[in-house]
């Protein structure tokens, strides 16, 4: 019976350990083991198959064109693409200040009823089911205006302001006291000292919170079921049309439009093999979209604090 | 200290903006209950608490019940707690009591990983790859095991309830255990090495004296997993089957209260049809809001005073 080592240092000098004892700890041990191995083997079959199915349907052709009409063969996500980038530029432009600001509250501001009671909103709202997000986005927005992008965005942003809020907190209160003592003594006013030290120090916790609820709604479908809808066509109006020719160009906000964990859902539940394919390449564009942002946003924190030293 | 009045009126336009930014976040919550409240006023009306018992769901005739997506919304989601607690501990017990140290930060890392993907694209893996394994390997082992038990009977599509389970299993397993392994870290290392200086081996130092010791935080990091469970909806719409029935097999197609918000809700015509949908989406965030404030609390009881490591 081989012994660990934890176990053998753990008797030293001590009566020895009945067998049936002995067996346990190596069984909980073993067990423990194979809970590890079952819990990351779906991470890597997941991650995988997004790769083994992906990578083969990713092409310039699924960059760059709409989706062909039902049945036919070829097109691709481009629509989707763009739309889910102008939803997320929407939810960040609502939600990053917004969510900061209340951050700063709590955390230079809040200690009292109002702050404990923000504190709590913010917590239970983490907590919403996005589908139900994505109700009161339909009621606020959609309703006798149809759908359009903006209520999508809008949706989306009420999902990153409670995560964005409780890490920029987080983050704020790691600032040591003394900093800002050293600022009043400067005679800087309480706000600047907030803007320009208190928040400048934490600026890259700040951001990673920002990362984070980014990447939590890049991903998000159920608000966008009936906000944005999802669109077969370009939203909006490109700065020049298919013969190149130059035209008025439209970011189409007050138009149905298409997102790219939108249309995965749709083509994933088609009958079709060819757009079974084109949601495998949708979903492996739409982790590589969530893990550049992430990863650009670390390198320009990273870039900006160098430069700060 | 002399202050200019200059920067006392900046202080006061600043602080109001920071202050207005936090109320926001009341109003966000405030606006939700109130759509929710207001909107399903009329199926309230028409349907009272028989709404919630009624197991009829036809819009063609107007009758509205909402049993089928509550039995669905339980079923799924104790499903996957069932799978995803023991695994979950486990994984927390394995990284903060057994692991070398130069394992602990990749593994929590790729755990971590988990909760990263989105759940539309849990949705299309479960299509394509969970749901043939269900019915080709998973679905006849356990008809011929425990099919006595009724559990497990009737046709093995592999879509269904427990495919929904599984899913929401793999979903929610990040949470519970970066959860346990927060609350784990936070027992006392003497608490430990009081165990074992009596004797104990390492599982029995485990179970007496870390595991005893953060029951209540890990039944939070449980309750947490469920909040998460009952309002997925993307990943469990794909592969539930989408039939609003009430049948005791796992392997049966079932609904739950997200899905049928996802599926019907931007086809609803007529407002009795709207205010029914929405009257779901009003218990569902009832439901979820008493599961993660119960969830909150017993995390703090047994966190509070430690600083903080990392997030859910």
């Amino acid at each position: 019976m081989p012994e660990t080592l934890a176990n053998a240092s753990m008797r030293q000098g001590m009566p020895a350990v009945s067998w049936r004892r002995r067996m346990t700890d190596h069984v909980m041990t073993g067990a423990a083991v194979l809970t590890v191995l079952l819990v990351l083997a779906p991470l890597i079959a997941i991650f995988g198959y997004l790769i083994y199915k992906g990578v083969g349907s990713v092409n310039w052709a699924f960059l760059t064109q709409i989706p062909k009409p039902e049945g036919e063969a070829g097109g691709g996500m481009a629509n989707g693409i763009v739309g889910s980038m102008v939803m997320l530029g929407v939810a960040s432009l609502i939600g990053v200040p917004l969510g900061i600001g209340a951050g700063v509250y709590l955390a230079e501001y809040g200690r009292n009823r109002l702050g404990d009671a923000i504190r709590f909103t913010a917590d239970v709202l983490n907590g919403v089911p996005s589908i139900v997000i994505g109700i009161v986005g339909w009621a606020i927005l959609v309703r006798g205006h149809g759908f359009s992008a903006l209520s999508g965005g809008v949706a989306l942003s009420i999902m990153m302001v409670p995560t964005i809020c409780r890490t920029t907190e987080e983050m704020l209160l790691l600032v040591p006291q003394a900093l800002r003592e050293a600022a009043y003594g400067l005679g800087i006013p309480r706000w600047r000292t907030t803007l320009s030290i208190t928040l400048r120090t934490a600026t890259s916790g700040v951001i990673t919170g920002v990362m984070l609820a980014f990447a939590r709604i890049a991903g998000e479908t159920a608000p966008l079921l009936f906000t944005a809808l999802g669109n077969e066509y370009w939203s909006g109006r490109l700065p020049f049309d298919s013969h190149w020719r130059r035209q008025p160009w439209t970011l189409g906000l007050d138009q149905p439009t298409a997102a790219l964990p939108l249309q995965i859902f749709k083509y994933a539940t088609s009958p079709y093999d060819d757009l079974h394919r084109q949601a495998w390449a949708g979903a492996l564009v739409l982790i590589i979209l969530i893990v550049t942002a992430v990863a650009a946003v670390r390198f320009a924190v990273r870039r900006s604090s160098f430069g700060a030293a | 200290m002399l202050r200019t009045s200059g920067g006392e009126v900046q202080d006061r336009v600043f602080q109001s903006a920071i202050i207005l930014c936090g109320v926001a976040v009341l109003g966000i919550l405030v606006l939700i209950v109130y759509e929710l409240v207001s909107r399903s006023g009329l199926s309230w009306h028409a349907f009272g608490f028989k709404f919630f018992a009624g197991s009829e769901w036809d819009p063609v005739n107007k009758q509205f019940g909402a049993m089928p997506f509550i039995y669905g919304t339980l079923v799924s989601s104790l499903v996957a707690l069932i799978i995803a607690v023991p695994l979950a501990v486990g994984v927390a017990v394995f990284t903060t009591e057994m692991c070398p140290r130069a394992l602990r930060g990749p593994l929590s890392f790729f755990v971590e990983l988990l909760a990263a993907i989105p759940s539309v694209i849990y949705g299309l893996w479960a299509i394509f790859v969970l749901v043939p394994l269900l019915s080709g390997y998973v679905q006849p082992f356990l008809a011929t095991i425990l099919g006595w038990t009724g559990l497990f009977g009737g046709p093995q599509y592999g879509v269904g309830m427990l495919a929904a389970g599984v899913i929401l299993a793999i979903m929610i397993i990040p949470i519970i255990s970066s959860i346990t392994r927060e609350v784990l870290m936070v027992v006392p290392q003497h608490q430990r090495e009081g165990v074992l200086a009596l004797g104990a081996t390492r599982w029995e130092m485990i179970r007496v004296g870390v595991l005893r010791n953060a029951r209540a935080g890990i039944v939070g990091g449980v309750i947490l997993g469920l909040g998460r469970a009952l309002g997925e909806t993307m990943a469990v719409t794909m592969v539930i089957g989408n039939n609003p029935q009430i049948v005791k097999s796992l392997f049966a197609p079932g609904y739950t209260m997200a899905s049928v918000l996802a599926n019907e809700f931007s086809e609803a015509t007529g407002d009795l049809y709207l205010s029914s949908l929405i009257e779901i989406g009003l218990a569902l965030f009832f439901v979820t809001i008493v599961v993660n404030a119960l969830a909150q609390l017993l995390v703090w009881t047994v966190t509070r005073g430690q600083p903080a490591r990392g997030h859910a």
